[in-house]
């Protein structure tokens, strides 16, 4: 029987044990023997991840690695901790690992000849950084876990190395992340300048004996940048729509699934355990910037989601807007936010999955992920037609799906303090969902005029692009379709199954008191004293969901059909004045984006220490 | 102590992201990156020093000397192992990009855009 305590490293140990048989294996085993061997190391892993987040049930699981435990008060260890949003973080990245390892079961079938296992050991390297980054007590170790997530991506993304795009898109993903890594590390060597200290409860004891100044704010700054550029929070995100347009399509399902949130956790996570103490940063403070922050975020993503024609790329805009809200979600500061968040990341996860799945399918029949192109393309598709159109309208916020009852949770914690937010969780979950039924609607049922096909010149189309499977002629393999419906369940069962929502409702209590976290370290357990927040459907929530879809629904069909009203011309003139600048913005040229990078910091660094 | 490594650090660090900024060849850029990098070399190393120290080993000096804190040097260490192998799998990509686009100049690499 293994101890809950030494569950915590295996998470990190297994899957990189298992990139390592797949590696070396490969070389000599069969294709479908390694396909066996992935898919049962990733069910391995979710099998100990779920047993983990069982037994820490609404406490905290601990591990001093190495048995370095602390002696009065002091320790020189590494320490792993998991509470029941850090494990569940993991489960959720180690549920997609398993999905996109099933999914992608034919999906290489020409894998170069010497190394048939290396797109399999890389997954499982990027799934054992997540889980390690996911369930990390230490800040130092943190980075690497962010590191070793990083490297792992980038190579993911350029995986398909023949072909043009990917290397670029891989290219500009890994310089920026990595600098916004450096960031981070500088503001590590700063807090551990001032404290003596690596573990995140350790560096928060320290810091409340002393004051707060610009030594603090400049470490925070530092390191939350590298957290904000992963999890592409405006102005870090314009490497995410360059590497998800091109990442083969099962890295897209990792990348938007749980990377990207993955980022904004850390944010949270090391604001709450070490600087939110006396002497910390104020939490009105974090708030209001943080708010701000996520509404851009927001609407940026949103506008441009709506904006493009090519589909992997519309749908890494609707990350960028999706994480926008859920940026607006924690930075609420308050237990409500933060389990309405989960919810919403969870369902988000599996909706936003199951749509790169389906638009995969696409890239393999038709070679192309161009809506223009594609339009009436699909009519042969029906199934493929109504999984993707059923993930445009749970993107919108369909109830009962789980991302319509994590929005209306964090709608209303969020419009309790600021009444005007919920406008924008509608305007932008209908906005992201309209654009995906509006090229739902041109590709499998052919409606309205044709699109215009050409292009000119400042965008990206999303024809010719090599398809990821060679053959077109034959069926299409049943684990793409099984996948993606079987993703949709998931995310329908967020919403549906009343005891996953008080889980997180306990999980998201916890999440957010830090003295529980700083004493489950020394190994005492303290349960927490706030009241317990309210995760559940309500009428306000019902209604606000049923109008962000019903607005997707017609955002769509006036695109669709309304070229000829007369509210084009209006349209137009909006598109010439502010789209078009903001999509000028969006280069593709890597100096602009480490500008975008520096300015964003020193933004942050005026803004904080205001 | 006195704060001139951590000006110089800063210094490092931003002459790297004004070589990104400006740059005019992926290799160029990447090497830069690893400017940018070195800055936490110099301030992990200059958190961690201590006037009149020595290294930390103590097999051949008696316990009790003066001595620089090794735990900076041993993030030092970890940091140069991961930097090493972004630099590597970042140059494996410039020339996967030679190879397909026949350019370097990221003037030249906008396909990805709007």
């Amino acid at each position: 029987m293994v101890r809950t305590a030494d569950l915590l490293p295996l998470a990190v140990a297994v899957p990189l044990f298992g990139a390592v048989v797949l590696a070396v294996g490969g070389r000599w085993l069969p294709r479908v023997a390694i396909d066996a061997l992935a898919t049962a190391w990733a069910a391995l892993e979710v099998a100990g991840l779920a047993v983990l987040w069982q037994r820490t049930g609404d406490g905290h699981s601990v591990s001093w690695l190495g048995g370095w435990y602390p002696v009065r008060g002091e320790s020189v260890g590494i320490v792993l901790v998991g509470d029941r949003i850090g494990i569940g973080l993991a489960l959720l990245a180690g549920a997609l690992v398993l999905a996109v390892v099933v999914y992608s079961w034919r999906y290489f079938d020409e894998p170069p000849v010497q190394h048939a296992g290396t797109f399999p050991a890389l997954i499982l390297l990027f799934e054992a950084g997540m889980c390690g980054f996911a369930l990390t007590g230490d800040l130092f170790d943190a980075f690497v876990f962010f590191e070793l997530m990083g490297a792992a991506a980038y190579a993911l993304t350029g995986y398909r190395i023949e072909d043009p795009r990917p290397v670029q898109g891989a290219l500009i993903f890994g310089v920026v992340n990595s600098l916004g890594a450096y960031c981070t590390l500088l503001g590590i060597g700063l807090l551990y300048a001032r404290t003596g200290e690596l573990g995140l409860a350790q560096i928060g004891l320290k810091l409340a004996g002393h004051h707060a100044d610009s030594l603090l704010t400049a470490a925070f700054v530092l390191v939350i940048t590298g957290l904000l550029v992963k999890a592409a929070v405006v102005p870090f995100h314009f490497w995410l729509p360059d590497a998800h347009a091109v990442a083969p399509t099962p890295v897209c399902m990792l990348l938007s699934g749980v990377m990207v949130e993955l980022g904004l956790y850390g944010t949270l996570r090391i604001y709450w355990v070490v600087f939110s103490g006396p002497h910390g940063i104020a939490p009105p403070h974090l708030r209001a910037t943080f708010v701000a922050a996520g509404v851009l975020t927001a609407l940026v993503g949103a506008v441009m989601c709506w904006q493009q024609r090519h589909l992997k790329r519309m749908l890494a805009f609707s990350t960028v807007g999706h994480v926008g809200l859920f940026l607006i979600g924690m930075a609420l500061l308050t237990p409500e936010g933060i389990a309405g968040v989960a919810l919403y990341v969870a369902a988000h996860a599996g909706v936003k999955a199951a749509l790169f799945a389906t638009a995969g399918v696409l890239l393999d029949r038709h070679g192309s992920v161009d809506e223009h192109g594609l339009y009436g393309r699909g009519r042969d598709l029906p199934l493929v037609g109504a999984l993707f159109g059923l993930g445009g309208l749970a993107l919108a916020g369909l109830p009962p799906f789980g991302t319509s009852l994590g929005k209306a949770v964090t709608e209303h914690a969020a419009g309790d303090r600021f009444p005007w937010l919920p406008v924008v969780f509608v305007l932008v979950s209908a906005a992201t969902g309209g654009a995906v039924l509006r090229a739902c609607a041109r590709i499998f049922a052919g409606v309205g005029p044709r699109p215009r096909e050409h292009d000119d010149g400042t965008e990206t189309t999303g024809s010719g692009e090599a398809p990821e499977i060679r053959d077109p002629q034959r069926p299409i393999p049943i684990p793409m379709l099984a996948v993606p419906a079987a993703l949709l369940c998931a995310s329908l069962a967020a919403g549906l199954l009343p005891g996953f929502g008080s889980a997180l409702a306990h999980a998201a209590r916890q999440f957010t008191d830090r003295t529980a976290y700083t004493a489950a370290v020394f190994g005492h357990a303290v349960t927490p004293s706030a009241p317990l927040p309210e995760v559940g459907w309500s009428v306000e929530g019902v209604l606000l969901a049923l109008a962000s879809t019903a607005l997707a629904a017609l955002f769509a069909a006036a695109a669709v059909w309304g070229t000829g009203l007369p509210w084009h011309g209006v349209g137009r003139a909006v598109r010439q004045r502010v789209v078009l600048p903001l999509r000028r913005l969006h280069s593709g040229h890597l100096g602009d984006y480490v500008t975008w990078l520096v300015v964003g910091v020193a933004v942050l660094l005026v803004v904080m220490a205001a | 102590m006195t704060i001139l490594p951590f000006l110089s650090a800063g210094w490092i660090f931003l002459a790297g992201v004004y070589g990104l900024v400006t740059s005019r060849n992926a290799i160029h850029a990447v090497g830069c990156l690893a400017v940018a990098q070195s800055s936490t070399y110099v301030l992990l190393l200059t958190v961690g020093y201590r006037r009149g120290g020595t290294a930390p080993y103590f097999t051949d000096t008696p316990l009790g000397t003066r001595v620089v804190d090794p735990v900076v040097q041993a993030l030092a260490l970890t940091d140069v192992v991961v930097g090493a192998t972004v630099t590597a799998l970042l140059l494996g990509l410039v020339m996967q990009v030679r190879k397909r686009h026949g350019t370097v100049d990221p003037d030249a690499l906008t396909g990805l855009k709007g």
